[in-house]
């Protein structure tokens, strides 16, 4: 999620009062407000508005919503001058071939304009480039370079530049190894035998994208009037839409644009801000929303959301990225329609409500144990190898289990049991009163050949001896009507006292065990009073009770 | 109450401790109405109840006699025993005297210090000699007066005392010094009333027992001790679901009264069902290891028919669409994850759904996980409240039907719909509700209606079908006055039988 900030003077000067009415406006546009402050508002931008991700891109779609200036806004486009290209090397094929490029002329930049671009590029950055994996933007000031430019995939040593905050000139590896930037997106680059850059006419090296620009040609300051702008990555399409995005972010700010020649094998003219045009029917509308517009009004609510409309069909504006779908449309004459303005409905239909068998299952047995005084916990799915193994006595090297990759706590497997986990609850009670009398469903994970998920029930009582826990075994099996039935094992789970504990069967079938637990277990959880414990398979019981 | 009530009321316990108020302190109350402590207290209290005494408890240093103490009381100080032998044989030597006191070496050591140190005797060449006359020896030393006084309070103590204390207090076992607290009891005008007012030692009924009922002459005719019917009883704790559960029963009546059916499923899935089968781009941010619990293990995918729709869908779109245009790789979408919301089972679902079984309903209860650290407002693991509708005719105002409805019975008043993305649903909406306290609208969640590019993959075709997914945990969080999600699954008893019951 991204989130970004509006100066707050800028926009009650051009836009208007900030006052509850206008912060419910900017809400039901879809940018819900984060926080506001004496200067700025913070808005969040919802993934699929990248043109949303600067003031200009936030305005431009806010005061069609707002009624003011409703349709499609047109720019402007001066066809390439002289020069105005971009040579393209075939070396760059598998190391990031594409670029999509423009100029942007009579900028008068100011420290709040400069902002602004910084931090475009930045969202478009974390965003639609996936953290520049995708698309990586840069921006220069065109009076410090020759053009035309030349993109290209180059041996990392034969690199020579002074990359941005720094002030020594630094190999393609050395910034990788060193630059703070550079070791941040270093592994975008890691194993590629060239790396790319882009270079002007003079064979100044303007940057190595996607990770750094050069001091000397890559900043852009209050002083620069005309910009020169690439966007690179894999996918050329892509590339144009985010090119359009700050293009026209900065005609807004009063800059001219001018399109470039990019000579990969066929030539390609960028940017390209001819908008795209798709049918909308008014009757899916109407359907899907459950309205009753008519065209005139579709095209009124179009319009505010920044559409053309003719008969039927929709421009829509080359810095959308967005509309995959009539549906995309459907959604933005909602927008404009009002979410506040639909009237909830429920319609008549009739359907058979039907709750999951093992769900009741679940809710009778609950019903059973809590009429014996039992209290029903409700613990993680996940747990930690402590508790799950070193705790139960048990070698984590001798037992198979679900783990999981990169977890940002230590829990990091998935539970096995239930039993574990009441120990861990009667261990964190020791100070509560006694008896404990608790119990639990839930799944439960295994990996044998293939990995197992199943519900399990298992009840503790502390203290409790076998018997009593037992009986509670007992009464359950005649409360659900399934015959459960005991038998002693030679081996057994070895958190039990051997000679205190059984197998538990249905139809001869082995669904868990009951014991005392062992005190060199209980030592380990530093529980001091005796625990007896039940756990369960609930499958056979769901089987026996279909 | 009147006088009369009171005495009637009065238990056999109170009525024997009655006349020994004036006592000044529960030792004594306890010696002379052969009650122990506790039962003194007890009652005590209740006749603080009814306003007969006044009860103060103040922490007070007690003097006790310790375990040897109480044996010295009884036999006298092991300083006496050698002194009485002394007085006998005036000379002894060392080994001799410990022998006929049959003192123990410690013992021993303490009278020979103890006595020397009163010069009443002498050390000399490994032999004892009594150093003063009968007398003096007949006199009670210090140490045995202040024996025979315990217990007793620290502050009423004398200079003398002091210096027995201090004496003894070296000395293993013999006293031992406690904070109390004390109580005061002071009678009060209503008491004194009742202590002079003549109570007759009627034979009233206690607890009834099987035994008095047996007989009718044991109770016809007889008084019944009225009881202190207002006075505090201790709480008692009763089994009962866990609080989430009870609150998920009644979200899972709301659906099911509203003819919805239920939905479960397996919490460990593939990338297919839980992203790609909803149309989420696998290069999508959700789809990093950084927001959601991966296995590493692979699974299979579902029939070839459909997963060639649903790549068909990512790659180039289907039903008039775009689609996402790029390659989709079967591979990603077997990776296994730990499903971040319950919407693999509406997928599974609907891939399952046959034209004859239209229009349905359904909804899911159901855990879902995330890769989070964990905080008061973030857990890696809560639950959602799923549902779809698939329905030809259904439309966004029924969406919004739906949802208000299930959010009023949950308890919210007032209740709005916002703009919001998911890359499943268009349009989308996020359900925001008024915290009446806070005064704040909170964000419960997303919904909306499935894109066709997931309803024509899994269905066959398009249809319109309502969606939504939202964390249920936050919902419950005020009812129960929980400020932390931690709480919900920490399990502390204590809190759990304190806890009220979900009376919805």
């Amino acid at each position: 999620m991204a989130n970004i900030n509006l100066n707050k003077k800028q926009f009650e000067k051009e836009i208007g009062k900030l006052d509850e009415k206008m912060k419910d406006r900017i809400a039901m546009l879809g940018t819900p407000i984060e926080k506001i402050d004496a200067n700025e508002i913070q808005i969040e931008v919802f993934p699929n508005r990248p043109d949303l991700l600067s003031y200009q891109g936030f305005k431009r779609a806010f005061l069609p919503f707002l009624g003011r200036v409703t349709g499609l806004k047109n720019y402007k486009i001066n066809k390439p001058e002289k020069n105005y290209k971009i040579i393209v090397d075939s070396s760059l094929k598998n190391v990031r071939p594409y670029t999509a490029c423009a100029i942007v002329k009579n900028l008068r930049l100011d420290s709040t304009k400069i902002k602004e671009l910084v931090e475009i590029q930045e969202k478009l950055h974390i965003t639609i480039g996936r953290k520049r994996k995708r698309i990586a933007i840069g921006l220069y000031p065109l009076e410090k370079i020759k053009l035309p430019i030349i993109y290209k995939a180059v041996e990392p040593d034969k690199i020579k530049f002074i990359p941005l905050e720094s002030n020594k000139e630094m190999s393609g590896l050395q910034i990788l190894q060193r630059h703070s930037t550079g070791k941040e997106y270093a592994h975008l680059l890691a194993g590629k035998a060239k790396f790319p850059i882009f270079m002007d006419a003079d064979k100044n090296i303007l940057s190595m994208p996607p990770i750094i620009n050069s001091q000397l040609t890559g900043r852009v300051t209050e002083k620069t009037k005309d910009i020169f702008v690439e966007c690179s990555g894999f996918d050329f399409e892509l590339l144009n839409k985010c090119l359009n995005i700050i293009v026209t972010n900065l005609a807004d700010m009063g800059g001219r644009i001018y399109q470039m020649e990019i000579k990969y094998k066929n030539k390609k003219i960028t940017p390209n801000l001819m908008s795209e045009k798709i049918k909308i029917s008014l009757e899916n509308t109407n359907k899907l929303l459950g309205l009753n517009l008519n065209e005139k009004q579709l095209k009124q609510l179009l319009e505010k959301m920044g559409y053309g409309y003719n008969k039927g069909t929709v421009e829509i504006p080359s810095w959308r990225m967005d509309i995959l779908h009539e549906v995309d449309l459907i959604e933005d004459v909602a927008i404009a329609y009002g979410y506040e303005n639909f009237v909830p409905e429920i319609p008549e239909i009739s359907t058979i409500g039907q709750e999951d068998l093992r769900e009741i299952i679940k809710r009778k047995i609950s019903e059973i144990l809590t009429g014996l005084n039992i209290l029903e916990v409700s613990n993680y799915h996940l747990t930690n190898k402590r508790d799950q193994f070193a705790k139960m006595g048990l070698q984590e090297k001798h037992e198979n289990f679900v783990e999981i990759e990169g977890s940002k706590t230590d829990f990091t497997i998935l539970r096995k049991n239930l039993t574990h986990y009441l120990l861990k609850i009667l261990s964190e009670n020791i100070d509560s009163e006694y008896p404990q009398r608790i119990f639990e469903t839930g799944k439960v994970f295994g990996k044998n050949k293939e990995i197992t998920e199943e519900e399990n029930l298992a009840v503790a009582i502390s203290p409790g001896n076998f018997t009593e826990v037992k009986q509670i075994l007992g009464y359950l099996s005649k409360m659900i009507g399934l015959k459960i039935e005991v038998e002693e094992k030679e081996e057994f789970p070895q958190h039990f006292i051997g000679g205190r504990t059984t197998s538990i069967k249905i139809d001869n079938k082995e669904i868990g065990f009951i014991g005392e637990i062992h005190p060199k277990i209980l030592k380990n959880w530093r529980i001091k009073m005796p625990v007896t414990i039940f756990e369960i398979r609930l499958k056979e019981i769901f089987k026996g009770l279909k | 109450m009147n006088i009369q009530k009171i005495i009637e009321s009065l238990s056999p316990h109170e009525r024997k401790i009655l006349p020994y108020l004036k006592e000044k302190n529960i030792s004594e109350i306890c010696e002379k109405s052969e009650l122990d402590k506790t039962s003194v207290l007890r009652a005590l209290e209740y006749l603080k109840n009814k306003g007969i005494v006044e009860l103060s408890f103040e922490k007070k240093k007690i003097i006790e006699l310790g375990v040897n103490g109480a044996l010295y009381k009884k036999k006298g100080l092991p300083e006496r025993r050698l002194m009485n032998l002394l007085d006998n044989k005036k000379i002894l030597n060392m080994e001799e005297a410990q022998k006929q006191s049959s003192l123990s070496n410690e013992e021993f050591k303490a009278s020979l210090g103890a006595l020397k140190k009163k010069a009443i005797i002498e050390l000399k060449n490994q032999k004892i000699m009594l150093n003063t006359n009968k007398e003096e020896i007949a006199k009670k030393t210090l140490e045995e007066q202040f024996i025979e006084i315990l217990p007793t309070e620290y502050e009423s103590l004398s200079p003398e005392q002091l210096y027995a204390i201090k004496s003894l207090q070296n000395r293993k076992d013999i006293i031992q010094i406690k904070e109390e607290k004390q109580a005061t009891i002071k009678i009060t005008e209503l008491g004194k009333e009742i202590s002079n007012s003549k109570i007759k030692n009627e034979n009233s009924i206690e607890q009834i027992t099987p035994k008095i009922l047996k007989k009718e002459s044991l109770w016809k005719g007889k008084k019944f001790r009225r009881y202190d019917v207002t006075s505090p009883v201790p709480l008692i704790n009763g089994g009962k679901q866990h609080f989430v559960n009870q609150s998920l029963d009644y979200a899972r009546k709301i659906w099911t009264e509203m003819g919805f059916q239920e939905m479960t499923g397996n919490i460990i899935d593939t990338g297919f069902w839980v992203f790609d089968a909803l149309f989420t781009p696998q290069d999508h941010p959700g789809r990093e290891m950084q927001d959601t619990f991966f296995i590493n293990k692979k699974a299979e995918l579902p029939d070839k028919k459909l997963v060639n729709a649903v790549r068909d869908a990512h790659e180039k779109g289907v039903g008039g669409s775009k689609g996402w245009q790029y390659k989709w790789d079967e591979e990603v979408a077997k990776k296994m994850v730990l499903r971040s919301h319950t919407t693999n089972l509406s997928a599974k679902t609907l891939a399952k759904l046959k034209k004859e079984d239209l229009p349905a309903k359904f909804f899911a209860l159901g855990k879902v996980l995330r890769n989070e650290t964990v905080d008061w407002s973030h857990g890696f693991e809560f639950y959602q409240t799923e549902g779809i509708v698939v329905d030809e005719n259904a439309n966004f105002r029924h969406l919004l039907g739906y949802l208000k409805q299930f959010y009023t019975k949950m308890g919210f008043e007032k209740i709005r719909f916002a703009p919001a993305y998911f890359p499943y649903t268009e349009p989308s909406v996020e359900i925001h509700v008024w915290h009446p306290e806070k005064k704040v609208w909170l964000e419960l969640g997303g919904a909306g209606i499935f894109r066709p590019e997931i309803s024509i993959p899994l269905l066959g075709k398009k249809v319109p079908i309502l969606a939504w997914g939202q964390g249920f945990d936050r919902i419950i969080m005020d009812y129960y006055k929980i400020k932390d999600l931690r709480e919900l699954y920490k399990n502390d008893l204590t809190k759990l039988r304190k806890m009220k019951h979900w009376m919805k």
